[in-house]
Parts: structure tokens; sequence; C-alpha cells
């Protein structure tokens, strides 16, 4: 394959890689100049969401702390860099006189669409959920969205049964979603009727949530009365 | 030499904005259109952050146009495009965490709009930096006003609001369909017969007052 036409117009290969390279620099340059630019407004936003959606599920919190809940019944503060293996996030709330407030978590299942995420806050006096959150979700607008303002399953949430066992290895009763209407226990979450999957989504979360956490959390609680 | 044809600052502004509309006319870059028009607001953003892309990217592609040879132009188009996707990435994060976390995935798939790369090629990489950036700020802000005329129609008859306010009190009854993908086809498609019906009228207009002139004469 020797066209002399097609010789005479290619580039040369020093030129394309030349060109290529230089696109590289240019664009290299710009992404690391932007990405150092705008780190600390990013991090200062991350940290206001976080304070704006633990804040509200315990009401009464005005600094928040995050900590793993470790294997073993450990806990300890975050530190930078990746999570220890099979440590669960957790953030403790406390109030104007750096008494605790309360526990918050994240619950995470699949919804009708997509994970529902929601952050709910723990009460260790009455060992309890008092409240959620949701932190992302892409349910039916209208149907499954209903979760963030329906009254009678917000409810559900104002003092909902989390007790442990008597040897604190996993909850007394498991969280369940029951069908709208027929709850009749303090652990129980009352689904909206005709967005039962996103119910059944929030129940499945906490439950999993507080199954991995609490066991953990509880004996450790001393720890935390005060702010660290 | 002179060439007559070059258009002015003002007509290579306002291509994009109406006779050239993206979503109207060209009809490209269905994908945030489709995706994001949920809200005014979103769509002004998403709007204004493909403006930045492309402006930007238009100006870099045609200050670096005889660089860059043919063979490795769309390589070379689609990093400057990803790197001014990735500014505008952090932008929006360091602005809004809410706002980014609302556009979702469809910030990082202005990559993907073949608004951005289609007049990269069609155009910047043939012109001077100052008509590229002009023009692809133009087409930009075209493709904002189409997205809130399509995320404004889906808002008020899917929420009840506009730009959050609402609009008809408490005893309005949402039309759901409208915020959900299909409302989008169909808002298009209402806006797209407005046009059609629009430019149609026009056309008859301007052959009746041409018909007059020659039976005038």
């Amino acid at each position: 394959m020797n066209t002399p036409n097609s010789a005479q117009q290619a580039t040369p290969t020093g030129a394309m890689i030349k060109a290529l390279g230089l696109v590289s620099a240019v664009c290299g340059l710009i992404i690391v100049g932007s990405y150092q630019g705008t780190l600390s407004a990013v991090a200062d936003n991350k940290r206001i969401a976080l304070e704006r959606a633990v804040f509200k599920v315990i009401p009464h919190a005005k600094t928040v702390s995050e900590f793993y809940a470790l294997p073993g019944a450990r806990i300890e503060p975050v530190k930078a860099g990746d999570p220890p293996a099979g440590a669960v996030k957790f953030y403790a709330a406390y109030d104007e006189n750096n008494a605790l407030a309360g526990i918050a978590a994240e619950a995470a299942a699949k919804g009708y669409a997509d994970i529902v995420r929601v952050l709910f806050g723990y009460s260790p006096e009455c060992q309890c959920i008092t409240g959620i959150g949701v932190v992302s979700m892409r349910e039916t607008p209208g149907i499954g969205d209903k979760i963030l303002i329906d009254k009678d399953f917000l409810a559900n949430f104002k003092e909902l049964d989390v007790k442990l066992n008597a040897d604190l290895s996993a909850l007394a009763n498991e969280v369940k979603t029951v069908k709208h209407g027929s709850k009749t226990q303090p652990w129980q979450i009352d689904a909206i009727a005709g967005a039962t999957v996103t119910s059944r989504a929030v129940g499945r979360g906490i439950n999993d949530s507080a199954q991995a956490l609490l066991p953990r959390l509880v004996p450790n609680l001393e720890q935390l009365r005060t702010k660290p | 030499m002179m060439n007559t044809n070059v258009p002015s600052t003002w007509e290579e502004f306002t291509e994009g904005l109406w006779e050239r509309n993206p979503i109207f006319v060209m009809v490209l870059g269905m994908c945030p259109t489709m995706a994001v028009t949920v809200s005014a607001i979103n769509s002004i953003s998403m709007g204004l952050a493909t403006t930045f892309v492309l402006a930007a990217s238009c100006w870099l592609v045609s200050l670096l146009r005889h660089a860059i040879p043919k063979e490795v132009r769309i390589a070379s188009y689609i990093g400057i495009i990803a790197t001014f996707v990735t500014v505008t990435d952090y932008a929006i994060q360091a602005l809004s965490l809410s706002l980014y976390e609302a556009l979702g995935a469809y910030i990082q798939l202005i990559v993907a709009n073949c608004l951005v790369l289609g007049r990269a090629e069609a155009h910047a990489a043939k012109v001077s930096p100052w008509p590229a950036t002009v023009n692809a700020t133009g087409m930009g802000l075209g493709f904002t006003l189409g997205l809130t005329m399509i995320g404004g129609v889906r808002e008020i008859l899917g929420n009840g609001t506009f730009f959050g306010l609402s609009l008809f009190g408490e005893h309005f009854q949402p039309w759901v369909v409208m915020v959900l993908p299909p409302g989008g086809f169909f808002v298009m498609g209402g806006w797209l017969l407005v046009f059609a019906l629009w430019r149609a009228r026009k056309a008859r207009l301007a052959a009746a007052s041409a018909e007059g002139v020659q039976h005038g004469a």
C-alpha cells in the first residue's frame, strides 16, 4: 500500500503526537487548577449539607461528629482516608452544652426506581428512632415521594421501637413494614397505600442499618455522652 | 481577501438563539432535554452549565485549530470538552450541592451532548476565537431558552409551581405524567407543533404578500 498522493497530504506522526500532547497538557492544567480552586468550597458545602440533614432528624443538635462502628463492638472517630474494613458510619449529634442529643445513621434499600437512602435519628433514651429524612431517591413523583410528606407515614418514625435483645446481639424485634392500616406493634411501619414498594424499602433499609449498627453502638454509648 | 459573507458579531450571537435554535430547530442534545426539564430552575441551571462548556470548548478549539491535525481532531475536541465539563462539575459542587444532586449524572453527560461536539467540529474549528465563542454562547443561550420553555411548562402542569412559587393554591391536582419521562415528549412535541405552525403561517404570509405585489404590478 504505497499511494504517493495520500503520503503527500498525511500529517507526520510526530506532529500528531505533539498536538495530542499539547491538548493533554492544557487540559490537565485546567482540570487540576479548578480542582484545587474549588476543593475547600466543596468540602464546606458537604459539611453544611450533612449538618442540615442531621439537624433535621435530631432537632436539638448544634454540632455533629462522625464515627465508625467497628466489628467487635468498638467505635472510633472518622479519620481521613479509606474506612476500616466492615465499618458502619454514624453521626453523633451534640447540643449547645456538648451533651449527646442523638445518633444519626444512613439506611439504604432498593425502592421502586433506584436505591432509597434515608437518614434516621436514634434516641438512646427511648431506644427508638425519632425521625427520618430522605438523603436521595428517584421514586415516582406524586407516588413514591410521598415518604417525604405523608403525615401518617412520618408519624411511624416519631417513636419506632428498635430495642436490642437481652445479649445486645440484634434487635429484639425486626423493623417491618406492614400493609396500610394494619400496624399493631411499635416496631412496625404502616405503609403508604399505593406506595408500598417505597415504604418497604424504607423499612428494610432501617432494619438492616439498625441491625448492623446498634449492637456495636449501644455498649459504647457512655463514651459518646459528651462531645470528644 | 475580504469575504462579504462574514456574519457580524450580532448575527453570530443570534443564530443559535432563534433562527437555528438547538432544541426546536436543530433538535440536538435531546438526552438532557428530556431528563432534567422537570422544573424551570433545573432547566436554567443545566442550560447555563452547557452554555459554559460550549463557549469555553469552542474558544479553546478555535484557539488551537492550527495546532491540531485533522487526524486527531475528534480525540482532541473530546478531551477539551471533557475538561470543561469537569470544571463545571467542580464549580456546581462548590456552588450548591442540592443543585448538583438534582442534575445528577447529566452534568457529566454534557461530554456526550452532540450539540457541543457538533458546534466545535462544524463551526469553532473553522473560525477565529471571537466569533467561535460568540456563536457558541448564543447557541448555549438558545439551548437554555429551549430547556426553560419545556421545563417551565412541565413544572407548571406537573407540580403547580413556577420557579418553586405555587401558582394555583392547594386544590390544584398536579398532572404527574408531566414530570415523568412521557411528559417531556408531550411538551417537546407541543412546542415543535407551535413552532411548525408559526413557520407555516410566516411562509403563507410571505407568499401572500409576494402575490399581492405581483397583482398590484
